[in-house]
Protein backbone atom coordinates (compact mmCIF):
# COMPACT_ATOMS: atom_id res chain seq x y z
CA UNK A 1 0.00 0.00 0.00
CA UNK A 2 1.19 3.04 -1.11
CA UNK A 3 1.99 5.58 2.30
CA UNK A 4 2.31 9.31 0.76
CA UNK A 5 -0.93 10.60 0.18
CA UNK A 6 -1.71 13.46 -2.04
CA UNK A 7 -2.89 16.70 0.38
CA UNK A 8 -5.19 17.94 -1.88
CA UNK A 9 -5.25 20.90 0.22
CA UNK A 10 -2.11 22.65 -1.31
CA UNK A 11 -4.46 22.53 -4.58
CA UNK A 12 -5.97 25.57 -2.60
CA UNK A 13 -2.86 28.01 -3.31
CA UNK A 14 -3.37 29.44 -6.18
CA UNK A 15 -0.13 28.59 -7.33
CA UNK A 16 -0.07 25.11 -7.04
CA UNK A 17 -3.96 25.26 -8.94
CA UNK A 18 -2.63 27.19 -11.65
CA UNK A 19 -1.09 24.13 -13.03
CA UNK A 20 -3.59 21.50 -12.31
CA UNK A 21 -5.87 23.56 -13.99
CA UNK A 22 -3.92 23.98 -16.96
CA UNK A 23 -3.52 19.85 -17.28
CA UNK A 24 -7.31 19.51 -16.85
CA UNK A 25 -8.22 21.60 -19.31
CA UNK A 26 -7.73 20.03 -22.66
CA UNK A 27 -9.21 16.24 -21.16
CA UNK A 28 -12.81 18.36 -20.67
CA UNK A 29 -12.12 20.39 -23.94
CA UNK A 30 -11.38 16.58 -25.44
CA UNK A 31 -14.07 14.94 -23.97
CA UNK A 32 -16.95 18.16 -24.62
CA UNK A 33 -16.25 17.91 -28.21
CA UNK A 34 -16.44 13.97 -28.52
CA UNK A 35 -19.88 13.85 -26.07
CA UNK A 36 -21.46 17.00 -27.70
CA UNK A 37 -20.66 14.85 -31.39
CA UNK A 38 -21.97 11.57 -29.98
CA UNK A 39 -25.09 13.83 -28.56
CA UNK A 40 -26.17 15.45 -31.85
CA UNK A 41 -25.77 12.49 -33.78
CA UNK A 42 -28.11 10.90 -31.21
CA UNK A 43 -30.22 13.71 -31.23
CA UNK A 44 -30.69 14.80 -34.56
CA UNK A 45 -30.18 11.43 -36.54
CA UNK A 46 -30.98 8.34 -34.04
CA UNK A 47 -33.94 10.15 -31.60
CA UNK A 48 -37.66 9.59 -33.59
CA UNK A 49 -40.40 12.50 -34.17
CA UNK A 50 -42.18 13.98 -31.45
CA UNK A 51 -45.63 12.87 -31.76
CA UNK A 52 -46.78 15.93 -30.66
CA UNK A 53 -44.09 18.35 -31.45
CA UNK A 54 -42.89 17.71 -34.67
CA UNK A 55 -38.99 18.23 -35.12
CA UNK A 56 -39.29 21.27 -32.91
CA UNK A 57 -38.79 18.99 -29.82
CA UNK A 58 -35.27 18.60 -30.97
CA UNK A 59 -34.33 22.05 -28.95
CA UNK A 60 -34.38 20.07 -25.88
CA UNK A 61 -31.24 18.54 -26.42
CA UNK A 62 -29.62 22.07 -25.77
CA UNK A 63 -32.02 23.62 -23.87
CA UNK A 64 -32.27 21.37 -21.34
CA UNK A 65 -28.79 21.07 -20.60
CA UNK A 66 -27.92 24.72 -20.40
CA UNK A 67 -31.23 25.24 -18.52
CA UNK A 68 -29.53 22.71 -15.86
CA UNK A 69 -25.86 24.36 -16.24
CA UNK A 70 -27.09 27.81 -15.72
CA UNK A 71 -28.64 27.01 -12.06
CA UNK A 72 -25.53 24.02 -10.74
CA UNK A 73 -23.12 26.68 -12.07
CA UNK A 74 -24.91 29.13 -9.71
CA UNK A 75 -24.65 26.86 -6.49
CA UNK A 76 -21.45 26.27 -7.05
CA UNK A 77 -20.80 29.86 -7.59
CA UNK A 78 -22.44 30.71 -4.70
CA UNK A 79 -20.53 27.39 -2.80
CA UNK A 80 -16.70 28.61 -3.83
CA UNK A 81 -18.49 31.89 -2.78
CA UNK A 82 -19.80 30.63 1.12
CA UNK A 83 -15.98 29.16 1.30
CA UNK A 84 -14.23 32.05 0.15
CA UNK A 85 -16.37 34.46 2.89
CA UNK A 86 -16.02 31.46 5.85
CA UNK A 87 -12.22 30.65 5.20
CA UNK A 88 -11.26 33.55 3.54
CA UNK A 89 -9.51 31.44 0.92
CA UNK A 90 -8.68 33.44 -1.89
CA UNK A 91 -9.14 30.61 -4.45
CA UNK A 92 -12.31 29.78 -3.13
CA UNK A 93 -13.16 33.36 -4.26
CA UNK A 94 -11.43 33.24 -7.79
CA UNK A 95 -13.24 30.06 -9.00
CA UNK A 96 -16.45 31.70 -8.40
CA UNK A 97 -15.48 34.50 -10.18
CA UNK A 98 -14.14 32.22 -12.96
CA UNK A 99 -17.91 30.63 -12.86
CA UNK A 100 -20.24 33.65 -13.24
CA UNK A 101 -20.06 34.47 -16.79
CA UNK A 102 -19.99 30.81 -18.00
CA UNK A 103 -23.04 30.70 -15.76
CA UNK A 104 -24.55 33.99 -17.20
CA UNK A 105 -24.04 32.66 -20.59
CA UNK A 106 -25.85 29.77 -19.94
CA UNK A 107 -28.68 31.32 -18.80
CA UNK A 108 -28.71 33.29 -21.87
CA UNK A 109 -28.87 30.06 -24.04
CA UNK A 110 -31.32 28.49 -21.78
CA UNK A 111 -33.78 31.87 -22.40
CA UNK A 112 -32.85 32.08 -26.10
CA UNK A 113 -33.66 28.17 -26.95
CA UNK A 114 -36.51 28.94 -24.61
CA UNK A 115 -38.13 31.51 -26.53
CA UNK A 116 -37.15 29.69 -29.95
CA UNK A 117 -39.04 26.70 -28.68
CA UNK A 118 -42.10 28.74 -27.28
CA UNK A 119 -42.84 30.83 -30.65
CA UNK A 120 -43.53 27.35 -32.47
CA UNK A 121 -45.22 25.71 -29.34
CA UNK A 122 -47.02 28.34 -27.43
CA UNK A 123 -47.43 30.98 -29.64
CA UNK A 124 -45.52 33.64 -27.98
CA UNK A 125 -41.24 34.19 -27.17
CA UNK A 126 -41.83 35.11 -23.83
CA UNK A 127 -44.82 34.63 -21.32
CA UNK A 128 -44.23 35.99 -17.79
CA UNK A 129 -44.56 32.80 -16.70
CA UNK A 130 -42.98 31.32 -13.48
CA UNK A 131 -40.71 29.29 -14.24
CA UNK A 132 -39.34 31.48 -17.32
CA UNK A 133 -39.29 34.64 -15.13
CA UNK A 134 -37.25 32.95 -12.50
CA UNK A 135 -34.82 32.18 -15.01
CA UNK A 136 -34.57 35.59 -15.56
CA UNK A 137 -33.99 36.85 -12.10
CA UNK A 138 -30.55 34.12 -12.20
CA UNK A 139 -29.62 36.09 -15.38
CA UNK A 140 -29.74 39.48 -13.29
CA UNK A 141 -28.37 37.37 -10.59
CA UNK A 142 -25.43 36.74 -12.40
CA UNK A 143 -25.48 39.92 -14.27
CA UNK A 144 -25.43 41.82 -10.35
CA UNK A 145 -22.97 39.18 -9.22
CA UNK A 146 -20.29 40.50 -11.95
CA UNK A 147 -20.86 44.53 -11.76
CA UNK A 148 -20.98 44.85 -7.76
CA UNK A 149 -17.21 42.46 -7.88
CA UNK A 150 -16.33 45.25 -10.77
CA UNK A 151 -17.54 48.13 -9.12
CA UNK A 152 -15.39 47.72 -6.17
CA UNK A 153 -11.66 48.39 -6.59
CA UNK A 154 -10.20 46.49 -3.28
CA UNK A 155 -10.35 42.87 -4.66
CA UNK A 156 -10.63 40.88 -1.42
CA UNK A 157 -13.43 43.85 -0.58
CA UNK A 158 -15.60 43.06 -4.06
CA UNK A 159 -15.37 39.11 -3.16
CA UNK A 160 -17.08 39.40 -0.18
CA UNK A 161 -19.68 41.92 -0.89
CA UNK A 162 -20.01 39.72 -4.55
CA UNK A 163 -19.87 36.32 -2.70
CA UNK A 164 -22.85 37.87 -0.02
CA UNK A 165 -25.14 38.60 -3.25
CA UNK A 166 -24.56 35.20 -4.43
CA UNK A 167 -25.50 32.98 -1.44
CA UNK A 168 -28.80 35.31 -0.70
CA UNK A 169 -29.67 34.47 -4.72
CA UNK A 170 -28.93 30.68 -3.89
CA UNK A 171 -32.62 30.72 -2.81
CA UNK A 172 -33.97 31.69 -6.42
CA UNK A 173 -32.93 28.01 -7.50
CA UNK A 174 -34.81 25.88 -5.95
CA UNK A 175 -37.65 28.49 -6.94
CA UNK A 176 -36.56 27.63 -10.69
CA UNK A 177 -36.64 23.65 -10.41
CA UNK A 178 -40.01 23.67 -8.71
CA UNK A 179 -41.97 26.42 -10.26
CA UNK A 180 -43.36 24.38 -12.44
CA UNK A 181 -44.54 22.17 -9.89
CA UNK A 182 -45.65 25.89 -7.78
CA UNK A 183 -47.56 27.10 -9.83
CA UNK A 184 -50.22 26.55 -12.77
CA UNK A 185 -47.04 27.46 -15.81
CA UNK A 186 -46.95 27.55 -19.25
CA UNK A 187 -43.83 25.58 -19.60
CA UNK A 188 -43.99 22.25 -19.03
CA UNK A 189 -43.47 20.07 -16.31
CA UNK A 190 -39.97 18.05 -15.33
CA UNK A 191 -39.52 15.29 -18.10
CA UNK A 192 -37.17 13.96 -16.14
CA UNK A 193 -37.05 13.47 -12.34
CA UNK A 194 -35.05 11.66 -9.32
CA UNK A 195 -38.48 9.58 -10.05
CA UNK A 196 -38.28 8.58 -13.57
CA UNK A 197 -38.88 9.57 -16.38
CA UNK A 198 -41.31 10.19 -19.77
CA UNK A 199 -39.44 9.91 -22.55
CA UNK A 200 -38.81 7.53 -24.95
CA UNK A 201 -35.12 6.40 -24.66
CA UNK A 202 -32.93 7.03 -27.22
CA UNK A 203 -34.20 10.66 -26.59
CA UNK A 204 -33.28 10.39 -22.92
CA UNK A 205 -29.99 9.27 -23.94
CA UNK A 206 -29.07 12.02 -26.51
CA UNK A 207 -30.15 14.30 -23.64
CA UNK A 208 -27.85 13.03 -20.94
CA UNK A 209 -25.14 13.11 -23.40
CA UNK A 210 -25.82 16.45 -24.55
CA UNK A 211 -25.62 17.30 -20.93
CA UNK A 212 -22.83 15.75 -20.14
CA UNK A 213 -21.48 17.71 -22.67
CA UNK A 214 -22.25 20.73 -21.77
CA UNK A 215 -20.90 19.73 -17.74
CA UNK A 216 -17.77 18.82 -19.64
CA UNK A 217 -17.41 22.26 -21.83
CA UNK A 218 -18.15 23.85 -18.41
CA UNK A 219 -15.88 22.69 -16.71
CA UNK A 220 -13.09 23.10 -18.89
CA UNK A 221 -13.92 26.78 -19.40
CA UNK A 222 -14.14 27.96 -16.28
CA UNK A 223 -10.36 26.58 -15.26
CA UNK A 224 -9.18 28.47 -18.54
CA UNK A 225 -10.83 31.40 -16.92
CA UNK A 226 -9.96 30.73 -13.20
CA UNK A 227 -5.93 30.61 -14.47
CA UNK A 228 -6.57 34.15 -16.06
CA UNK A 229 -8.22 35.13 -13.08
CA UNK A 230 -5.35 34.11 -11.02
CA UNK A 231 -2.63 35.34 -13.27
CA UNK A 232 -4.01 38.67 -13.53
CA UNK A 233 -4.64 38.70 -9.25
CA UNK A 234 -0.98 36.82 -8.91
CA UNK A 235 0.65 39.13 -11.54
CA UNK A 236 2.85 40.99 -9.22
CA UNK A 237 3.88 37.95 -7.40
CA UNK A 238 7.17 36.16 -8.22
CA UNK A 239 6.09 32.62 -9.97
CA UNK A 240 3.43 34.75 -11.88
CA UNK A 241 6.07 36.43 -13.19
CA UNK A 242 7.82 33.16 -13.90
CA UNK A 243 5.28 31.96 -15.45
CA UNK A 244 4.62 34.95 -17.59
CA UNK A 245 8.17 34.73 -18.52
CA UNK A 246 8.61 38.01 -17.23
CA UNK A 247 11.53 37.59 -15.00
CA UNK B 1 -36.25 9.98 -41.18
CA UNK B 2 -34.33 12.49 -43.21
CA UNK B 3 -34.92 11.55 -47.24
CA UNK B 4 -32.38 14.66 -48.03
CA UNK B 5 -29.89 17.68 -47.08
CA UNK B 6 -32.72 20.04 -47.41
CA UNK B 7 -35.15 17.81 -45.32
CA UNK B 8 -32.55 17.81 -42.51
CA UNK B 9 -31.99 21.02 -43.04
CA UNK B 10 -35.44 22.09 -42.47
CA UNK B 11 -36.40 20.18 -39.44
CA UNK B 12 -40.45 19.29 -40.77
CA UNK B 13 -40.74 23.42 -41.02
CA UNK B 14 -38.75 23.80 -37.53
CA UNK B 15 -35.63 24.94 -39.18
CA UNK B 16 -35.24 28.62 -38.30
CA UNK B 17 -35.95 27.58 -34.53
CA UNK B 18 -33.71 23.99 -33.90
CA UNK B 19 -30.83 25.80 -36.30
CA UNK B 20 -31.33 28.76 -34.43
CA UNK B 21 -30.96 26.99 -30.66
CA UNK B 22 -28.36 24.75 -31.88
CA UNK B 23 -26.05 27.98 -33.71
CA UNK B 24 -26.40 29.81 -30.67
CA UNK B 25 -25.14 27.58 -28.02
CA UNK B 26 -22.27 26.75 -30.80
CA UNK B 27 -21.46 30.28 -31.10
CA UNK B 28 -21.20 30.63 -27.04
CA UNK B 29 -18.80 27.48 -27.12
CA UNK B 30 -16.53 28.85 -29.58
CA UNK B 31 -16.78 32.54 -28.60
CA UNK B 32 -15.96 32.29 -24.57
CA UNK B 33 -12.65 29.97 -25.06
CA UNK B 34 -11.35 32.73 -27.97
CA UNK B 35 -12.19 35.70 -25.28
CA UNK B 36 -10.31 34.03 -22.89
CA UNK B 37 -7.40 33.53 -25.23
CA UNK B 38 -7.19 37.07 -26.00
CA UNK B 39 -7.67 38.05 -22.43
CA UNK B 40 -5.00 36.26 -21.71
CA UNK B 41 -2.52 36.89 -24.07
CA UNK B 42 -2.90 40.42 -23.44
CA UNK B 43 -2.51 40.08 -20.01
CA UNK B 44 0.95 38.67 -20.73
CA UNK B 45 2.07 40.56 -23.38
CA UNK B 46 1.46 43.73 -20.61
CA UNK B 47 3.54 41.86 -18.11
CA UNK B 48 6.34 41.71 -20.80
CA UNK B 49 5.70 45.32 -21.41
CA UNK B 50 6.51 46.08 -18.35
CA UNK B 51 9.28 43.98 -18.29
CA UNK B 52 11.56 43.30 -14.84
CA UNK B 53 10.89 46.53 -13.32
CA UNK B 54 12.31 45.26 -9.78
CA UNK B 55 16.02 45.49 -11.27
CA UNK B 56 16.19 48.50 -13.11
CA UNK B 57 14.68 50.66 -11.10
CA UNK B 58 16.66 52.33 -8.83
CA UNK B 59 19.67 52.23 -11.88
CA UNK B 60 20.66 55.14 -13.34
Amino acid sequence: MPTDKINWFQFAAPQRFYPLAGRLTPWFTVAGVLLAAYGLYLGLWVAPTDATQGQAYRIIFVHVPTAWMSMVIYVAMAGWAGVGLVFNSRLSSMMACALAPTGALMTVLALWTGALWGKPTWGAWWVWDARLTSELVLLFLYIGFMSLHASIDDVRRADRAAGLLALIGVVNVPIIYFSVKWWNTLHQGASVSFKGTSMATPMLIAMLVMALAFWAYCIAVVLKRVRVIILERERHTAWARAEMGVM
Amino acid sequence: MWNSASDFLAMGGYGLYVWGSMGACLLVCIMEPVTLNLKRRALLSEAREQGAPDTGQFES
